[in-house]
């Protein structure tokens, strides 16, 4: 059983957990995700470790209620318990300096974007970070970047917040403004922003790293459902990455694959709304 | 009436089969197919016994089980006694009377099996060790006073468990580390409920961790703790690595990685160890297409082609490239895999998984094939037919084409020896891998084989580790 000792909503769709991992908290590298299982009914699912207090033995997540599960989680609170934790799982960052990193995070993808630009920056990479959301009240995570980036961009696709526009944008004029400086893109995020950092950034012949998120059961390279091209290769996200050179993982593949169990995500989505309509509390209509 | 009369005195020739569910009915539940023997049926089956002198089906047996001297048990009515004779040195009887090879093993060399009637050993293991749950809390064997060393158990599959047990008489403080949320291994996630209830798997678990073993789930050795961290950090003395082969093997042909392709053992997995087949009553789902290709031919194929039935599919077929002759599975699981109405296309070869414009299956395009010259295997090579493709009418394959071996421990352990498909390089006659204090067995020094051979490893590791714990001599 893992203890959940702080709980924070950033917004009634986004909820951040430390949960007391002492294990997973040792262990974890920037890059590394870990599993969990609510309850004895529960499915496995992957999620992203987005800090980790090794003295203390916990770790920070910060979820996206999209299905069943994540928004049966964010109804958990301080003193509940999970019941299983596994981690840290895939491989870490490969961590260098490069001299100038770009490190650019979408949605919740920002959360494990943090320990990444944290390894970064601490390798003596000069960071520039750029975040990005759909609107201002959905932005995660941007004092802890503060703290370590060199540069921070901030855009929302309606402009409440920072630029109007997509982070695509944003990378696009850094690139353009100093490209011949950076060493290295990272890009966190939904996998149709990621396709369009690629778009962005392969013309400047910059390294491209992405974190693929895909929907996985045992996570240790048992199954194969995370299975995704990866220059002309299948490659298991959970052992083999999560991290890809950008330029050559099959996007469209990994999303029509992530589409998978639509129907029955929302089959058991509606059935939890009749269950437990208090978790959907001051949430409108959910996808 | 003539017949009636044996032709030799006291050789009994009527091998008593066990019943099972109607084949209409069990493709509409995941009950166990075998329903075992009555306490009547045992004494009857038993009594065919012949108590050789030189049992020729001990040697037959990887875990060394004392067959005749339990099957005389069983004679005497002494159901109790029978299950302890066999828990000496086997401890997952129920497991292993279901789903051992006898007839490549035990029953293979019994003197009966030359007239065509082995006694039906698994059958009688079966009941003993059901019996004895029946009867409540599990007798346990005396346990050796502590020793005071540690030893780490990676992985719960069959090796694993064996390990564990016997070093827990011995003495030992064992831990058993396993990756997954549940112990059991490929008994949990791999091997389904029709064929071997969970229920039965936790019932030994129970009895190993009776014994004093502590079991920690969630933890991945190779992630949350290396070997050498097992061996330093946590002060373990020794460390047994039982991981199984895990790693699901694909075709590497076009359109594999469309949606409605499954590996078997995510399939498996799904179903099994996550329980899919109550969706929504659990959280994870499974896709079942209505008409389900399984390729491959060995009983994990067997396994997954009658769960895509139970789970609903209209047809489930087996495509596999050699003829019947060459299919690996247990001629047990063919037959109840005949009798629920699969359906098996012999000597041919998928080439192309064919997707719609949504990305899902919508057929397989295959080859015919004919048996060549043998190869290395010693089974006549399959090579395809020219010109004979046709497009098989699917909606969903699974993949069980065999699995390999998971490079986490491995990549993680420099030190240890790997061969050239990845498995890990230990003496079979003592399980020692090339790292002191580091023994191994089970499919990941064999490739994937039987329940009862990672068994009988686990006999020969828990030996050899508590030699080396108590004389220091690697």
């Amino acid at each position: 059983m893992f203890e959940i000792v702080a709980k924070k909503e950033w917004h009634p769709t986004i909820t951040e957990f430390w949960v007391k991992a002492p294990y997973v908290a040792k262990k974890h590298r920037p890059g590394q995700f870990m599993i969990l299982r609510i309850n004895e009914e529960g499915e496995r699912i992957p999620l992203t470790i987005a800090e980790s207090n090794k003295e203390e033995g916990l770790i920070r997540i910060i979820f996206q209620k999209v299905g069943k599960t994540t928004f049966h989680l964010g109804t958990l609170n301080v003193g509940d318990n999970i019941l299983d934790v596994v981690g840290p799982l895939g491989k870490p960052t490969h961590i260098e300096n490069r001299g100038t990193v770009v490190c650019v995070g979408g949605g919740v993808g920002i959360a494990p974007l943090f320990p990444i630009a944290c390894g970064m920056k601490e390798a003596g990479n000069r960071l520039i970070t750029i975040l990005g959301a759909r609107s201002k009240d959905l932005l995660i995570m941007e004092d802890d970047f503060k703290r370590v980036s060199d540069e921070i961009i901030i855009t929302t696709d309606d402009g409440s917040y920072g630029r109007k526009g997509f982070v695509t944008h944003a990378l696009e004029d850094v690139l353009k403004s100093q490209g011949d400086k950076v060493g290295e893109v990272v890009g966190i995020g939904p996998p149709i922003m990621m396709k369009f950092i690629a778009k962005v950034a392969e013309p400047f012949g910059v390294p491209l790293t992405v974190s693929l998120n895909s929907i996985m059961v045992d996570a240790t390279g048992m199954c194969g459902a995370c299975r995704v091209t990866v220059g002309g290769k299948t490659r298991f996200v959970c052992v083999d990455g999560p991290e890809f050179n950008g330029y050559e993982v099959d996007f469209d593949e990994l999303m029509m694959r992530q589409s998978m169990y639509k129907k029955q995500e929302q089959e058991a989505l509606e059935r939890f709304k009749k269950e437990c309509p208090q978790a959907f509390e001051g949430i409108g209509e959910v996808a | 009436m003539a017949e009636q009369k044996p032709k030799k005195k006291g050789l009994n020739l009527n091998r008593l089969d066990m019943p099972r569910q109607d084949p209409k009915v069990r493709i509409t539940n995941f009950n166990e197919v075998a329903l075992g023997y009555t306490a009547e049926m045992a004494m009857e089956e038993a009594e065919r016994c012949l108590e050789c002198k030189k049992p020729l089906c001990v040697d037959g047996c990887p875990a060394e089980v004392k067959i005749p001297e339990f099957i005389h048990l069983i004679k005497e009515g002494k159901f109790i006694e029978a299950s302890l004779k066999i828990k000496e040195t086997n401890a997952l009887p129920a497991v292993c009377g279901r789903v051992c090879p006898q007839e490549e093993q035990c029953e293979e060399v019994c003197v009966l099996a030359k007239k065509g009637a082995p006694v039906a050993i698994g059958r009688l293991e079966r009941f003993v060790a059901d019996y004895e749950a029946a009867q409540g809390e599990a007798k346990k064997p005396e346990i050796a006073p502590p020793t005071g060393k540690k030893v780490a158990v990676v992985g719960s599959g069959p090796a694993g468990l064996t390990v564990a047990a016997d070093l827990a008489v011995l003495g030992h403080k064992v831990t058993i580390f396993e990756a997954l949320h549940k112990a059991g291994g490929v008994l949990v996630y791999g091997i389904p409920e029709f064929r071997l209830p969970k229920s039965i798997v936790q019932r030994e678990v129970d009895y190993i961790t009776s014994l004093g073993v502590e079991l920690k789930t969630d933890v991945v050795v190779g992630k949350t703790f290396t070997v050498d961290d097992l061996l330093t950090e946590e002060g373990y003395d020794a460390v047994f690595l039982g991981v199984g082969a895990g790693l699901p093997w694909f075709m590497e042909i076009p359109g594999e990685n469309l949606n409605g392709v499954y590996s078997a053992n995510e399939f498996l997995t799904r179903s099994n160890l996550m329980k899919a087949y109550r969706f929504p009553e659990y959280d994870t789902p499974i896709c079942v297409g209505k008409k389900v290709a399984v390729v491959g031919g060995g009983n994990v194929a067997m396994d997954a082609v009658r769960s895509a039935l139970r789970l609903g599919a209209a047809e489930a077929h087996i495509v596999y490239r050699r003829s019947r002759a060459e299919m690996p599975a247990r001629a047990e699981e063919i037959e109840n895999a005949e009798e629920e109405g699969v359906i098996f296309n012999m000597l041919v070869n998928p080439i192309e998984i064919l997707g719609d414009e949504n990305g899902w299956v919508k057929g397989m395009k295959c080859i015919r094939m004919e048996l060549g010259e043998p190869d290395s295997s010693g089974r006549r090579r399959p090579v395809p037919i020219e010109g004979s493709e046709f497009i098989m009418d699917v909606d969903m394959v699974i993949m069980s084409i065999g699995t390999g071996a998971n490079p986490l421990i491995p990549s993680t352990t420099p030190d240890m020896e790997v061969n050239k498909w990845g498995y890990i390089v230990a003496d079979p006659n003592t399980c020692k891998t090339t790292k002191k204090g580091v023994f191994a067995g089970g499919d990941i020094i064999r490739g994937a084989a039987t329940v009862i051979l990672a068994v009988g490893d686990g006999k020969t590791a828990a030996r050899e580790i508590h030699n080396y714990l108590t004389t220091g001599e690697w």
